[in-house]
């Protein structure tokens, strides 16, 4: 074994050895300089990036006793991840620095959290996977926590972490029940496993692997584990909210994607059953209750239940072009989140969270470039045509036709229709009412800057689906 | 008389293999029990001497030829006094406190090895043996407190266990060096590594970790200037206020067994165990007494780093409690994870002394 | 058969201590009784030579965690009558959590048996054989990453642990050593010369 055979995993090293720099750096700066905890942080992101693309590689290489796998789908989701959360922390920036929340602790823990991400992208075995997932979800606890003056925030820790925490042991559960059955924690043995001794096909598995799709759906947020998604998305701080509603959602695609494909492919009419209802249910309670909300970061939340009924819809088609319209909604969706949240950051000041629909009244007249951009953000995730949100839900209703069930194509419509209720009445909110709030948006230039390409980036995608599009046909096709 | 002992011979030789292995190490237990029993009554007597000399007083003088009958007059009255439990305690771990800990204390010396053929229990994991029993042995102090009802007791105990679990860690560390310059967790294993002359003890190479690991036996032990447990000052006498009689006997035998035991440690991990100190000196002449590895040799050893003990006790002012927990914390675990990097690096490099051992 | 004697003898030892740790009413008992379960499995682990896993098992749980969860109990006054009464509400959930973890193994030990040449007792390992190396040429080679990933989880939680208990509240003494220690004589001295006055 020579450390250049390590080298596909280079990232991961990468990516720890500069949290430990920017953790110990961050010691020795003073308050007043907290700034330069950011540009490294900033640095460390740009640098893991670069030695992603340096080291990605078409082919599939399993590491480290095959608990690693490096291959173009975890490439994909590790670049979209340091993006979204190189965005979120530079959305983040003025508002840590009004709600004196500029530590350096939140960009260690945001980093871990990515950390974490990644290991759960690549993980070739139930216990890497398993290992990421506390490190995301460790991380993710404390973020939400992070403000100490908050008892929203403590509250909504408080349920995020017990409820993660039955998550975790239904997943362990799940793990030990299909440990013993198969005799290996790996994916691919675990798929051969079940090749070759097809009568370990039978109920005993059966329930481990619900144990681990209620892991999955509580990581997910899908109905009905989704009890802790909307209190975590209002009770934590814009920021961190923005972070929760990106990188994780990556993970757990991942986690879905490595565990059911990877590992279950074999077992593909057990687990679709168990996948429509959460799917189902996810679409159908996520949009109808996101009607009901007054306060935009909730709406924010059950609307990504909602979203995750479609991502859950697209996986349990069980084919090549399902798994590639999941992959293409989960990236596009992160991005459209990011902007989004990126709004309700924006529209923050000091003292002041803008986080019910009614702060985006007559946004237009206070800044029409601005308002325009929500707008695109509210279209896109509305899936009105030519933003990016309409192919993605095109993507997964021709998937799920192809895969034959007509009925579930119908619902989705159903629910993408009532879901454009609630996304169109923030733009109406914002170029039809009058404002009740006057104060000049005040954020520096290189958030507006960001931002408006986030947004403009919504439009391009959908005006040019085509190579991102292809793009997930090649990596999971 | 011959006879009578070739008889004994030829009996035992009839007994089976397994029960001549029985009396065999029950025998060994019983020597180094007493001895080590035996070895507390006398320190007790040599603490009291120690101080009295740097104090400008005489200490016991009375009993017998030099106060040496001390310990025993000591003993004696202990023992005829009553043991008195509070009425609202709980009188079943109330009494089985001192026992608990008492009994790590003595059963460390399973695997001490006390000369180079001597050890009553040759095991590979015996570093860490070692490291659990002084683990366990908080559990006396903190049950004594809690069953005590008292809370004078409780406050002594907390401060007993917070203080114990945080040296540990120091402790710990510091062995972890120890393991790495000796490449083996076998006592016996770690003395023989360091033999070849005082050059070669590891009090040299890991002289940092030897600083850490015998202050963090201070502090393990609750000894002065670390023993905020006791604070007469502030809570009467900490853990064992309600104590009386035999029960109070027995937490000062396991106080003093302590002291000896992590002053052994410090002798076998750092200080070449029975080696000799002359080992390489070749104008004492071959075979000479001296450059002998001997059992005189760990005992002079042991003898020296009790004193200090007493030494400590007799110079230093009591720490407060949170200076303690600061040191032990941020001084002292800095210092052992920083050395244990510099041993990874010496070794990996093959410098100094790791060149031999480095794998 | 002394090995068979002596595994029966620790194994109802353990059977004994984990059923005092819930049926004991003061949850201190509880907590000891935890501790004397611990003791026991492991002494078992010490039968099956696993020596180095049992004395990791006394040296962290029984040394370090058991040592905190006693502080902890020890300073609630926690209400007895109340614990006495979840016994009995929590019962058939508990019991129905056992029979499913019972249900597991037998499923597992089914299985297993099927596919390899099935369970036997414990293996005898050849003479040299260290248990302790053995781990550690696993940890460090198979499962390094996991191992890794593990250090790094532990690290996120002190760092998580930290930034959500330590913060500087105004008006608290504190004691800056370093700053202590940097003082010199002439910051605090002043030594005056003084014309020695006449005597009257």
């Amino acid at each position: 074994m020579n450390l250049t055979d390590l080298l596909p995993a280079a990232p991961e090293m990468t990516l720890l050895g500069l949290i430990c720099v920017v953790l110990l750096a961050d010691l020795f700066v003073e308050d007043e300089k907290r700034v330069i905890t950011f540009w490294l942080t900033i640095a460390a992101l740009f640098i893991t990036g670069t030695s992603l693309v340096l080291t990605a590689q078409e082919t599939r290489t399993v590491l480290f006793d095959g608990s690693y796998v490096s291959d173009p789908l975890s490439h994909v989701l590790k670049l979209t991840a340091v993006g979204v959360v190189a965005i979120g922390f530079m959305y983040a920036r003025d508002y840590l620095h009004q709600n004196k929340l500029f530590k350096g602790e939140y960009y260690v823990l945001g980093l871990f959290g990515l950390l974490g991400t990644m290991v759960m992208i690549s993980a070739n075995s139930m216990l890497t996977m398993y290992l990421g997932l506390e490190t995301l979800s460790l991380s993710l606890f404390a973020l939400v926590a992070f403000d100490r003056n908050s008892a929203t925030a403590a509250e909504s820790a408080m349920k995020f972490f017990v409820l993660g925490a039955i998550a975790s042991g239904a997943l362990l559960y799940g793990i030990s029940w299909i440990y013993g059955i198969t005799g290996s924690l790996q994916f691919h043995e675990i798929s051969e496993a079940i090749r070759t001794n097809p009568e370990i096909n039978a109920v005993p598995l059966w329930f481990g692997l619900a144990f681990v799709i209620v892991g999955i759906g509580f990581k997910f947020g899908a109905v009905p584990f989704h009890m802790w998604l909307p209190d975590v998305y209002q009770g934590a701080r814009s920021p961190v909210t923005l972070y929760i509603a990106t990188a994780p959602k990556l993970a757990a695609l991942a986690l879905t994607l490595r565990i059911l494909v990877d590992g279950f492919s074999g077992l593909h009419e057990v687990w679709q059953g168990m996948i429509m209802v959460l799917a189902v249910l996810s679409l159908v309670i996520g949009n109808v209750v996101a009607i009901a909300q007054t306060n935009i970061k909730r709406m924010l939340g059950y609307s990504a239940i909602g979203h995750v009924g479609f991502i859950l819809l697209a996986v349990f088609c069980g084919t090549g072009q399902g798994y590639a319209a999941a992959l293409f909604y989960t990236l596009t969706y992160v991005v459209m989140a990011a902007g989004s949240f990126g709004m309700v950051i924006l529209l923050s000041r000091q003292g002041f969270e803008a986080e019910l629909l009614s702060d985006f009244k007559g946004l237009n007249a206070r800044s029409p470039w601005f308002a325009f951009m929500m707008l695109f953000f509210m279209f896109g995730l509305a899936g009105v045509p030519p933003w990016v949100g309409f192919f993605a839900k095109l993507n997964v209703i021709s998937a799920v036709l192809d895969a034959g069930f007509p009925g579930l194509a119908v619902l989705m419509v159903l629910a993408a229709v009532v879901g454009a209720f609630y996304y169109i009445r923030v733009v109406w909110l914002m170029y039809f009412e009058s404002a009740e709030e006057r104060a000049i948006l005040q954020a520096k230039v290189d958030t507006r800057f960001i931002l408006s390409l986030n947004g403009l980036a919504v439009l391009a995608i959908g005006l040019m689906p085509g190579w991102l599009l292809s793009l997930c046909m090649r990596v999971l096709g | 008389m011959t006879g009578m002992i070739e008889y004994l011979n030829s009996i035992w030789a009839t007994v089976p293999a397994d029960y001549q292995y029985l009396v065999i190490v029950t025998s060994q237990i019983l020597a180094v029990a007493m001895t080590v029993i035996l070895t507390v009554a006398f320190t007790t007597y040599f603490e009291r001497k120690v101080i009295g000399y740097m104090q400008g007083r005489l200490g016991p003088n009375r009993v017998g030829p030099f106060g040496l009958g001390q310990p025993f007059a000591d003993v004696l009255k202990l023992l005829i006094k009553e043991v008195i439990v509070p009425a609202k305690s709980n009188r079943f771990l109330f009494i089985i406190a001192p026992l608990l800990a008492i009994t790590p204390a003595l059963a460390a010396w399973a695997v001490i090895p006390l000369s180079d053929n001597f050890v009553i229990a040759d095991i590979d994991a015996g570093l860490l043996y070692v490291l659990a029993l002084t683990s366990v042995g908080v559990y006396g102090v903190i049950i004594a407190g809690w069953a005590t009802n008292s809370k004078y007791a409780l406050l002594g105990a907390m401060r007993s266990g917070a203080q114990i679990v945080a040296y540990e860690i120091a402790m710990g560390f510091a062995l972890v060096g120890v393991l790495m310059a000796a490449g083996s967790l076998n006592l016996g294993d770690i003395t023989r590594a360091q033999a070849g002359g005082f050059s070669h003890w590891f009090l040299f190479p890991l002289l940092p970790l030897f600083l850490v690991f015998f202050v963090s036996g201070v502090a393990e032990t609750n000894r002065a200037p670390f023993d905020v447990t006791e604070g007469e000052s502030e809570i009467v006498a900490g853990f064992h206020v309600e104590y009386s009689g035999v029960a109070f006997a027995i937490f000062f035998l396991a106080e003093y067994a302590n002291i000896i035991l992590i002053s052994t440690l410090t002798s076998i991990f750092f200080f070449g165990g029975w080696a000799s100190f002359f080992e390489g000196w070749t104008f004492l002449g071959e075979g000479h007494f001296l450059r002998q590895p001997s059992f005189f040799w760990l005992a002079a050893k042991i003898s020296f780093f009790v004193f200090v003990f007493f030494w400590l006790r007799a110079t230093f002012p009591r720490y407060r409690y949170d200076q303690i927990m600061r040191l032990g914390w941020k001084v002292f675990i800095p210092i052992t994870i920083a050395w244990i990097a510099v041993e990874g690096v010496m070794s990996w490099l093959h410098w100094g002394p790791w060149s031999g051992s480095a794998g | 058969m002394f090995q068979a004697v002596l595994f029966y003898f620790f194994a109802a030892a353990l059977f004994a201590a984990a059923l005092g740790v819930i049926l004991s009413r003061n949850p201190v008992h509880a907590a000891l009784f935890l501790v004397l379960a611990f003791f026991q499995s492991a002494v078992l682990w010490l039968l099956a030579e696993a020596e180095f896993l049992a004395i990791v098992l006394v040296l962290v749980y029984v040394g370090a965690v058991m040592v905190l969860f006693l502080f902890v109990v020890m300073m609630l006054d926690v209400d007895v009558e109340r614990v006495r009464g979840g016994l009995t509400r929590y019962a058939p959930f508990g019991l129905l959590v056992a029979a499913l973890m019972v249900i597991e193994l037998v499923q597992v030990i089914w299985f297993r048996g099927r596919t390899d040449a099935g369970l036997g007792g414990f293996q005898p390992t050849p003479d040299g054989y260290s248990n302790t190396k053995a781990l550690g040429a696993i940890l460090y080679t198979e499962h390094v990453y996991a191992f890794e990933i593990a250090a790094v989880i532990l690290l996120l939680a002190m760092v998580a642990a930290i930034t959500l208990t330590m913060r500087k509240r105004p008006g608290l003494k504190v004691q800056n050593i370093a700053e202590q220690v940097a003082v010199k004589a002439k910051d605090r001295v002043r030594i005056v010369k003084m014309e020695t006055e006449k005597r009257q």
